[in-house]
């Protein structure tokens, strides 16, 4: 019997230690490594933070890190803001009759590939958009503005992609709140708002981090959104990346911005964390 | 001769902590043997030794005589009915009792033959195209059983089976079991908590205490002649006494500061003892005067109707100290009332000293 | 507040508002590009023109429908094939992490733990640039000392699969040991003890008891791959997948070609989306 388990254990052990150490730990690494390199004037690679100091001397670098930093913690607040009432919608309020129906529609979008949900956003807000075309026929404005191609639009963009990701666990985590917390604190004489703040957040909060590290995480390495949906002026840090990798095949400045990615994440994740006193795993399962 | 199952100083300790300690005894070929303690005890433990799903620190397991150490679970000749059954939930009631049947490689036909003829012993004829999550209780425990019965197995090993139903199915299946026992003649190896399942069904009973088998008998000794205070009170119901021997070995003041004739169990005792004595054995109404006789009164405090199982709640003489007494449902006691005084009487044998 | 607590007018109506508000927010793109998808016109937009199927049958030279593109097509059927490699791989990966975690004990497993979890932290982006820059490297050097071309060493169909089995297979593992945690053990236990092996006892209870999650996440990873876009950004060789191929086009301009591929795609997704739901509510 001894025998028998160590042998499926490696049968078990040795893919997965090969897919997280070939495939996670060792490109990472070499990530970093990449972004240490910088080719000097003898056309050599060398050790240096050259590719670093870049970053932090050229300002359009390190505003945009900045900014993208900030809206994506806009994003994920708002997301917050506009999937809480629906979650909480549909759990406790609604009738159960309508609960599953009011889920998967809820759902339904979201299989759908971002780029499409994008996409339909384009044909709506744009200029020769369907929204403008209604606003134009009605005589509510005289010619068709560009509602596209800016930060507000943008924002709601990647608000719509990243709802899903918060209401999942918003949900769950309010179906499991035992509706009675919410009578006993009625019946002790709490108002909405202290019944709201001191119970009902503080029960959820499990579902409110893990809800709000993906969407933080997802919207901070968001591509498609930014790119098709923001203005000339609001690059989205990843872009910076895809130009240094693509554009300019400068690989190792593109690894240093990877690089200074993953930390931002990692960082603002953990923070996170650490402040609502969760860990990595609990609010991720 | 070659016994059933034979154990021989068998230990297992998880750590420092010793779950069996030292367990010997044989099971006879065909017999219905109880394992019977209180929660914790080891019994879950010892089972999983003989199944083969816990290797045992040290000690020896024989099953008809062949040595079962080191040999995996599923190549002992024996069968297991887990605590919650394990009815496999993505087969009907045909697939889970074949299950064995086919990792024996037995033909189609023989199969089909067995599994028939085994849910017709246990009164589930046609049931074979069942869902299990349909039965009910009674019904997925007689499939639990009868899919490892269907092996023939030299020994049968059931885990408190009848813990999940409630109790009239309980008293129903107590006497089922014994019944399929019988017909099956396979040995069963029973583990309980519940006193009187394994007194019902057994033909011998080990009671069990912190990883030790305290005795090992048929459940009528046991109950008559309990050989430790742990057997005395954990089989059938007893009032204690806190008591010193007197000089003459022959009897005891108790705390309350009544003499008692007594039986020394134990020919160790020093000075302080225990006085065990069951309810039925006090004797309501008696007549003084008998040689062999402890008498005293009782005040009667509260009747404990229960049929023909009730029960008065008394003070012995003067004291505090509350006793359980039988009160049969003759017409003899009808009169006896709360408050009032009664002369009881017990036989000396019925008064046992222990440690 | 609550279904069994009194609530104001108000209070209903209010929320009433914003549930529909919100799944008017919810549709309205996706709807806008179903319908647009049968306009009679050259451009995605209105006004309605008339209902067509240009878009998905035509072949003329300035309509061409979906089912005549090549290009599209192409990009689709890449699409499919990679997303097939990759749920299987991931599927198979993801299972025995699961099995890994939830039945085994080892050192540091708590530490590997955590490691299986991080793609779900790791932007795709990053993923997919670590991985271009280690295998250009692990390729350049099998070059140099060697002498031997490894083809999914650089940008090709194969290395999108590797990147996006990296982190799919995570998704897989959370999804079969949140499934693998509620079996009950007993189940195997009873299996040996009828005399099953120990590969037959996965063979025959408890790959069949994970078949709903099995399931569930072959879908989830079939979708993800195919609709991924960063992490596929950066390994892409000459096979263009469907959502790089959509966006190279969204980019440079579009026709309602785009609202077709979109109708096809909202539809099998949902129908997808559905059977699965099925197959889940059955199993419960
Ligand atoms: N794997 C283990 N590791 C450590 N201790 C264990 C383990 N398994 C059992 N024990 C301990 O061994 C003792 C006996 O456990 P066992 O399950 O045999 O009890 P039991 O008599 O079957 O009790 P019950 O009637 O409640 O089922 C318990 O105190 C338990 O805590
Ligand atoms: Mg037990």
């Amino acid at each position: 019997m001894n025998k028998h388990t160590k042998f499926g254990f490696y049968i078990f052990f040795i893919p997965v230690f090969l897919w997280l150490f070939l495939l996670i730990v060792l490109p990472h690494i070499e990530l970093l490594f990449m972004s240490l390199k910088y080719e000097n004037d003898m056309g050599e690679m060398v050790w240096s933070l050259q590719n670093y100091k870049e970053f932090f001397s050229e300002e359009i670098y390190w505003l945009t890190f900045l900014r993208v930093a900030l809206y994506a913690i806009l994003v994920t607040f708002l997301t917050f803001v506009v999937t809480f009432p629906i979650a909480f919608y549909i759990t406790k309020v609604v009738s159960p009759k309508y609960k599953g129906f009011l889920i998967i529609l809820l759902l339904m979008p979201f299989w759908v590939s971002e780029l499409v949900r994008v996409y339909g956003w384009m044909i709506l807000l744009r200029e020769s958009g369907v929204i403008n075309y209604f606003l134009v026929s009605l005589h509510i404005l005289d010619k068709p503005i560009e509602m596209l191609y800016n930060d507000v639009s943008m924002i709601m963009g990647l608000v719509y992609t990243s709802m899903l990701f918060m209401v999942v666990p918003l949900i769950s985590s309010l179906d499991g709140m035992d509706d009675s917390y919410i009578e006993a604190a009625h019946d002790l004489g709490a108002s909405k708002f202290i019944i709201f703040f001191k119970i009902v957040i503080p029960y959820t909060a499990p579902g409110i981090v893990s809800g709000s590290i993906v969407v933080f995480m997802l919207t901070l390495g968001n591509y498609l959104t930014p790119n098709l949906m923001g203005g000339k002026n609001s690059l989205w840090f990843t872009e910076q990346i895809y130009n240094q990798f693509i554009a300019s095949f400068n690989w190792n400045q593109g690894a240093a911005f990877g690089f200074l990615l993953l930390l931002l994440s990692s960082l603002i994740i953990w923070i996170g964390l650490k402040l609502t006193k969760q860990n990595l795993a609990k609010a991720l399962s | 001769m070659n016994h059933s199952l034979e154990i021989k100083e068998l230990k297992k300790s998880f750590q420092d902590f010793k779950a069996v300690d030292g367990v010997d005894f044989y099971v006879e070929e065909g017999k219905f043997f109880s394992i019977l303690g209180p929660s914790g005890c080891g019994k879950t433990t010892l089972l999983r030794m003989i199944a083969g799903f816990l290797e045992p620190t040290s000690g020896s397991i024989k099953i008809r005589g062949d040595e079962m150490i080191g040999i995996s679970p599923n190549k002992r000749p024996v069968n297991l009915v887990f605590q919650n059954l394990a009815l496999f939930p993505m087969m009907d009631v045909g697939e889970n009792i074949a299950f064995g049947l086919k990792r024996q490689n037995c033909s189609k036909s023989e199969i089909e033959e067995k599994v028939k003829n085994i849910l017709e012993k246990v009164h589930l004829g046609g049931y074979e195209r069942k869902n299990v999550s349909d039965l009910s209780g009674g019904q997925k425990q007689r499939v639990a059983i009868a899919r490892s019965l269907v092996l023939e197995p030299s020994i049968l090993l059931l885990d408190e089976p009848l813990g999940a139903l409630d109790l009239k199915l309980r008293e129903q299946m107590k006497i089922e079991l014994k019944k399929l026992q019988h017909e099956f003649g396979t040995t069963f190896i029973y583990i309980t908590h519940d006193q009187s399942e394994a007194l019902v069904m057994s033909d011998k009973v080990a009671v069990m205490n912190n990883g030790k088998f305290e005795q090992i008998d048929t459940p009528e000794n046991l109950y008559a002649n309990p050989k430790t205070s742990f057997v005395a009170s954990f089989v059938g119901e007893t009032n204690i006494f806190e008591a010193r021997l007197n000089e003459d070995r022959k009897s005891v003041l108790t705390k309350e500061g009544m003499n008692f004739k007594v039986f020394l169990v134990d020919e160790k005792i020093q000075t302080f003892c225990k006085l065990f004595i069951r309810p039925e054995a006090v004797v309501l109404l008696v007549d003084d005067g008998m040689e062999d006789m402890n008498y005293f009164d009782l005040t009667i405090k509260t009747i404990l109707f229960d049929g023909s199982n009730t029960k008065v709640l008394a003070n012995v003489d003067k004291s505090d100290h509350e006793i359980m007494v039988s009160l049969p449902q003759n017409r003899r006691f009808a009169h006896i009332k709360e408050g009032e005084v009664v002369r009881a009487g017990v036989h000396v044998s019925d008064c046992k000293c222990y440690e | 507040m609550i279904r069994s607590l009194p609530k104001s007018k108000g209070y209903d109506i209010s929320f009433i508002i914003y549930m529909v508000l919100f799944y008017t927010f919810l549709f309205a793109p996706l709807v806008v590009t179903c319908v647009l998808a049968f306009n009679d016109s050259e451009f995605p937009t209105l006004p309605w023109n008339g209902f067509s199927l240009d878009w998905f049958f035509s072949n003329t030279n300035d309509r061409v429908g979906i089912f005549n593109d090549s290009s599209n097509l192409t990009s689709i059927w890449i699409s499919i094939k990679t997303a097939f490699f990759v749920s299987i791989f991931s599927l198979t990966l993801g299972t025995m992490g699961a099995f890994l975690f939830e039945q085994e004990n080892f050192k540091f497993k708590q530490g590997f733990y955590f490691l299986a979890l991080t793609p779900l932290v790791i932007p795709g982006v990053i993923l997919g640039i670590s991985l271009l820059l280690s295998t250009n490297t692990a390729g350049t050097y099998m070059e140099n000392t060697f002498g031997i071309d490894v083809e999914f060493f650089r940008p090709s169909f194969w290395l999108v699969v590797i990147g996006q089995f990296a982190f799919i297979s995570t998704f897989v593992l959370l999804v079969v040991s949140a499934r693998l945690k509620k079996f009950d053990k007993s189940l195997e236990e009873a299996a040996l003890n009828l005399g099953a092996t120990r590969f037959e006892v996965i063979r025959l209870i408890t790959l069949p008891y994970l078949k709903p999650a099995l399931i569930g996440a072959g879908a989830v990873a079939f979708l993800m791959s195919f609709e991924n876009f960063n992490t596929t950004l950066f390994l892409i060789g000459s096979d263009t997948t469907l959502p790089i191929n959509l966006y190279l086009q969204v980019r440079d301009g579009s026709t309602p070609i785009i609202n077709a591929i979109s109708f096809l795609l909202i539809v099998s997704t949902s129908l997808m989306a559905i059977i699965n739901l099925i197959f889940t509510k059955k199993e419960q």
